[in-house]
């Protein structure tokens, strides 16, 4: 069954969700995965729904009004493709350019396909937190890399396995 | 023994406090340790994951490479946590939620009452770390809690990647 790929961004104000997921099921939208969080003060929703023709999602969502930016594409469903084991690299340190470039490229370049990640500046400090899906026998090879870029950039990094205990 | 997952109202129903002396209720305690052992990687099992609504389960956390203290395998009926300390965050699956995996803040030191099947004898254990943590995640599982009602924010529950 094809889905809807959905964004929404918009100054952030009270309702804003109700408001986007009434629409939708309004037009029979059933929502999925979805993440949506504030980025300084823009409220910001990525969402997967199944449903309608992209068309009907589309008008429902204009008729919330000019300050909700919204983009909806028809996308053919696609499961999560995961084969390593879960990582996270923390990076923190003072902000520059760059920064998400040369970590992101360092993770790719050993395999690392990242799952989730956000970044937050406060002030002057830069954050970066990552999930890293990565291939058995390369953890090593990247922290060495991290460790690299790193001293390069002038932050701080520290890769752990992200593990869980099944109870 | 078919495992229950979730959604389902058996796992989020609290489950009835059981006789432990009742016989239904030592079969139960056995199928539950039978069940744990004959699960990959599962250290503990609870009632309410078999299908039945019951404040019993098992746990198992020998040579867990997270374990300090260990009773070793041991069934608990209508157990409690009477005291609770230092807490730790940590990410943990569910044999009930087979797709996704939580980050949960547990004590890594309780004090739990229980009473032992069969006998019905007053049992009060302390333990810590892993034991600890699972000991919790199964009385949540008589209480008709999962872990996922405790999770640590919205973005504190990732798609479980490892398959044992």
């Amino acid at each position: 069954m094809p889905e809807l790929a959905i964004t929404v961004i918009g100054p952030d104000r009270t309702g804003i969700v109700a408001d986007v997921a009434e629409a939708l099921a309004a037009v029979g939208a059933n929502l999925t995965d979805s993440t949506m969080t504030r980025l300084r003060g823009h409220f910001t929703m990525t969402l997967i729904c199944t449903g309608p023709p992209a068309a009907d999602a589309e008008r429902a969502l204009v008729r919330l009004g000019a300050e909700l930016l919204t983009t909806v594409r028809e996308v053919e469903a696609c499961p999560d493709r995961e084969t390593g084991e879960p990582y996270l690299v923390s990076v923190h340190g003072a902000d520059r350019l760059g920064i998400v470039a040369a970590v992101t490229r360092v993770v790719a370049a050993a395999g690392g396909n990242i799952t989730d990640l956000t970044t937050r500046l406060t002030g002057p400090l830069y954050l970066l937190v990552a999930e890293v899906d990565l291939p058995p026998g390369r953890e090593g090879e990247l922290a060495e890399q991290l460790a690299v870029a790193a001293a390069e950039l002038g932050v701080e990094v520290t890769l752990r396995h992200a593990e869980s205990e099944l109870l | 023994m078919k495992l229950v997952t979730a959604p389902s109202a058996v796992l989020s129903t609290p489950a009835e406090e059981v006789d432990p002396t009742d016989p239904a209720v030592v079969r139960l305690a056995e199928e539950l340790i039978e069940t744990m052992w004959a699960s990959p990687g599962c250290v503990g099992l609870a009632a309410p994951q078999i299908g039945v609504s019951a404040q019993v389960f098992c746990v198992d956390v020998t040579g867990h490479p997270k374990a300090i203290t260990t009773h070793g395998a041991f069934v608990l009926c209508n157990a409690r946590i009477v005291e609770a300390s230092r807490w730790r965050p940590g990410r943990e699956g569910c044999m009930s939620v087979p797709d996704l995996t939580g980050d949960v803040k547990r004590a890594a030191r309780i004090v739990v009452e229980g009473l032992r099947p069969g006998t019905g004898e007053p049992v009060t254990l302390e333990t810590d770390a892993f034991e600890a943590r699972a000991l919790q995640h199964e009385i949540d599982h008589c209480a008709g809690k999962l872990f996922l009602d405790r999770v640590a924010g919205a973005h504190a529950i990732f798609p479980r990647k490892v398959y044992l």
